[in-house]
């Protein structure tokens, strides 16, 4: 299961490059929420991936079991989503706004403030 | 009990925001809480400072967890210098904002979100857990994305853009770096990362999320090659937001660096070290160049921003306790000085209606006291004796000698000659010549009264001067807190409880 992710991992990462490497600035939107999926993936991988075998001690058990699923990835992943989630909403409304402002969805209009 | 004195640079300002909110409709409110909420961070973050000095670590395991499991907050001397001196900046600029924040940026909520930065950075720098850490950046982030677009103004806007975008993606990296190390060590906490990359014999395998969190951290600091979002927006908003990102963003860069590979990654600094010496050394020499050849005063600065950073990554590369201690002085003058300077381009701003050097003149005889006031910062980051940067230039020069790393001392003089170059361009367009007659220089309206932003400019320029001719109480200061940084294996038994024994 883990090199099947790791390759989907390799093709958000792929992907998202070339969607920011793009002139459009929605594409830029997109490049950054799917490289910032790629990362959530990562992160939930590496804790190891195992079917069936949940972080809980058995009925009558008193210790768990040796080989069990790591559920603090987990944790931590749903916290990045939970992040990732309200800055790609808050990215939206920025690109909107800059939209109307600058007038043009090309990148290259967006040179106003730089050197 | 004094544990408790971590908590309060963190607390103060999320009850703040929490009351500030509460307290929404009337603007004076706002005015009097930012002011009040960011002071008593001060006071705490003060008390913090004198506390971990004298207990050399404050450790704090939230919700009692013990360390390699719950989250650890951890202070030593440098991130408690950090939490004092960014707190003072938040101090400083909340009373700066009473007279540039105008009503329809008070009224989203501009207060509330300045203590959210507040809060970010300190839990930033008192966090001993690699993904609160993450978390803490997030925080920081968010609330500056805020800030940087609030105005809702085309340059606002476009360089928020930028801002954001890039920081995210430095966000991701970080992510998957703090991933890619869980997998491998099966902990988050920093001192249990750092113990178990040098008990092992061979550590390269930590090598690709040491290498992820040197560019994002890279990113977050501004350094070559990765600042290219930094002077495309930092001009952009408002004076006050201006100088608090300038201040603080970017050290929270440069402090997770020097906690990277001080503590986590400290077996692999040998590995890096050049990579750094030369980012460093690209660093200084790019953001110099950048700011000799801009005309804006506040584009200027922004670049100088990037070329300080270098010299901080610099103490770091070093890596002797010298280098060390003259990079923490170093970061502490530069945050004085570097908001300083951009507090001054808002009163030029404010009375000159621009801060582009070919449209301002003449404040030599107009305001003869902010010359006096941008001369201090100025020549202060140019390195001019008796000033603060002069000695944390010098101790840094002193230690890259002692090392004979050559190149690097060669260029870290070159750069100050330019830097002085440069604020010698601001001094001679902005201050002596003449005011050039054909430019409208209506500024905007004034907001609130002039005494409230030349106050903080004063109170940090005589900070400086003092620094400069009564630097050593604090430089002995940071003598301290490099040794600190020196001995990981303190920080690591300070933080967790049994040594050597805890590893699932």
């Amino acid at each position: 299961m883990e090199p099947l992710i790791a390759l989907l991992i390799g093709v958000l990462f792929a992907a998202g490059i070339y969607s920011l490497l793009r002139r459009s600035i929605v594409k830029l939107v997109i490049g950054v929420v799917l490289i910032s999926q790629g990362a959530n993936l990562l992160v939930f991988t590496s804790g190891g991936l195992l079917a069936g075998r949940p972080a809980l001690v058995e009925a009558g058990a008193t210790v768990l079991e040796a080989p069990f699923g790591d559920p603090l990835p987990q944790a931590m992943v749903l916290t990045a989503i939970v992040i990732g989630f309200g800055l790609t909403a808050f990215l939206l409304a920025l690109v909107c706004r800059a939209h109307e402002a600058v007038g043009d969805d090309d990148i290259n209009a967006f040179d106003n403030t730089d050197t | 009990m004094s544990e408790y004195a971590l908590l309060l640079p963190i607390l103060i300002p999320l009850i703040g925001v929490v009351l500030l909110l509460l307290g929404a409709r009337s603007l004076a409110v706002q005015r009097a809480g930012g002011v009040l909420f960011s002071s008593l961070t001060f006071a705490a973050s003060l008390y913090l400072l004198f506390a971990v000095d004298q207990a050399d670590y404050l450790v704090m395991q939230m919700g009692a967890w013990e360390a390699p499991f719950g989250i650890s907050l951890v202070a030593d001397r440098f991130s408690a210098v950090m939490v004092a001196v960014s707190s003072f900046m938040g101090a400083a600029v909340g009373i700066y904002a009473l007279s540039e924040i105008d009503e329809a940026r008070l009224k989203k909520f501009f207060f509330p979100l300045y203590l959210v930065l507040i809060f970010g950075v300190n839990g930033a720098f008192l966090t001993g857990d690699l993904f609160n850490l993450y978390v803490w950046f997030e925080v920081m982030l968010i609330a500056s994305f805020v800030l940087m677009s609030m105005g809702g103004e085309k340059g606002e806007l476009e360089g928020g853009l930028k801002y954001v975008c890039l920081n995210l993606l430095s966000s991701v990296m970080f992510l998957a770096g703090a991933g890619i190390i869980y997998g491998k060590t099966g902990t988050l906490n920093m001192a249990d990362i750092g113990q178990q990359l040098m008990l092992a014999e061979n550590a390269d395998w930590a090598l690709s999320s040491s290498m992820l969190l040197l560019v994002s951290f890279g990113l977050k600091a501004g350094m070559f090659p990765f600042f290219f979002w930094l002077p495309a927006s930092y001009h952009t908003p408002p004076s006050a937001v201006s100088a608090v990102f300038a201040g603080l963003l970017t050290k929270v860069g440069v402090y997770a660096l020097f906690r990277s590979y001080t503590l986590i990654f400290m077996p692999l600094f040998p590995e890096v070290q050049n990579i750094l010496l030369w980012l460093a050394i690209l660093t200084m020499v790019t953001g110099v160049l950048g700011a000799a050849s801009h005309f804006d005063m506040r584009r200027i600065l922004s670049f100088h921003i990037v070329s300080q950073i270098g010299y901080m990554v610099l103490g770091l590369a070093f890596m002797t306790p010298l280098a060390l201690a003259a990079a923490i002085f170093y970061l502490v003058h530069h945050i004085i000085v570097k908001t300083n300077l951009f507090l001054v381009s808002g009163v030029v701003i404010r009375m000159k209606g621009s801060c582009d050097l070919a449209k301002v003149g003449g404040l030599c005889n107009s305001a003869p006291w902010l010359a006096a006031l941008f001369f201090i910062p100025a020549f202060s980051l140019g390195g001019i004796p008796p000033l603060s940067g002069f000695w944390a230039k010098f101790a840094l020069v002193k230690s890259g000698v002692e090392i004979h790393a050559w190149w690097a001392v060669t260029f870290a003089l070159l750069v100050g000659v330019l830097t002085l170059y440069s604020m010698t361009k601001i001094w001679a367009e902005a201050f002596w010549k003449k005011q050039p007659e054909d430019v409208d220089t209506t500024p905007a309206k004034p907001v609130g009264p002039l005494v409230f932003m030349v106050a903080p400019i004063v109170v940090l320029s005589i900070s400086t001067v003092v620094i400069g001719f009564f630097g050593e109480p604090l430089f002995e200061f940071s003598e301290r807190a490099a040794a600190q940084l020196l001995d990981p294996q303190s920080y690591i038994s300070a933080v967790l409880p049994q040594p050597a024994e805890v590893s699932p």
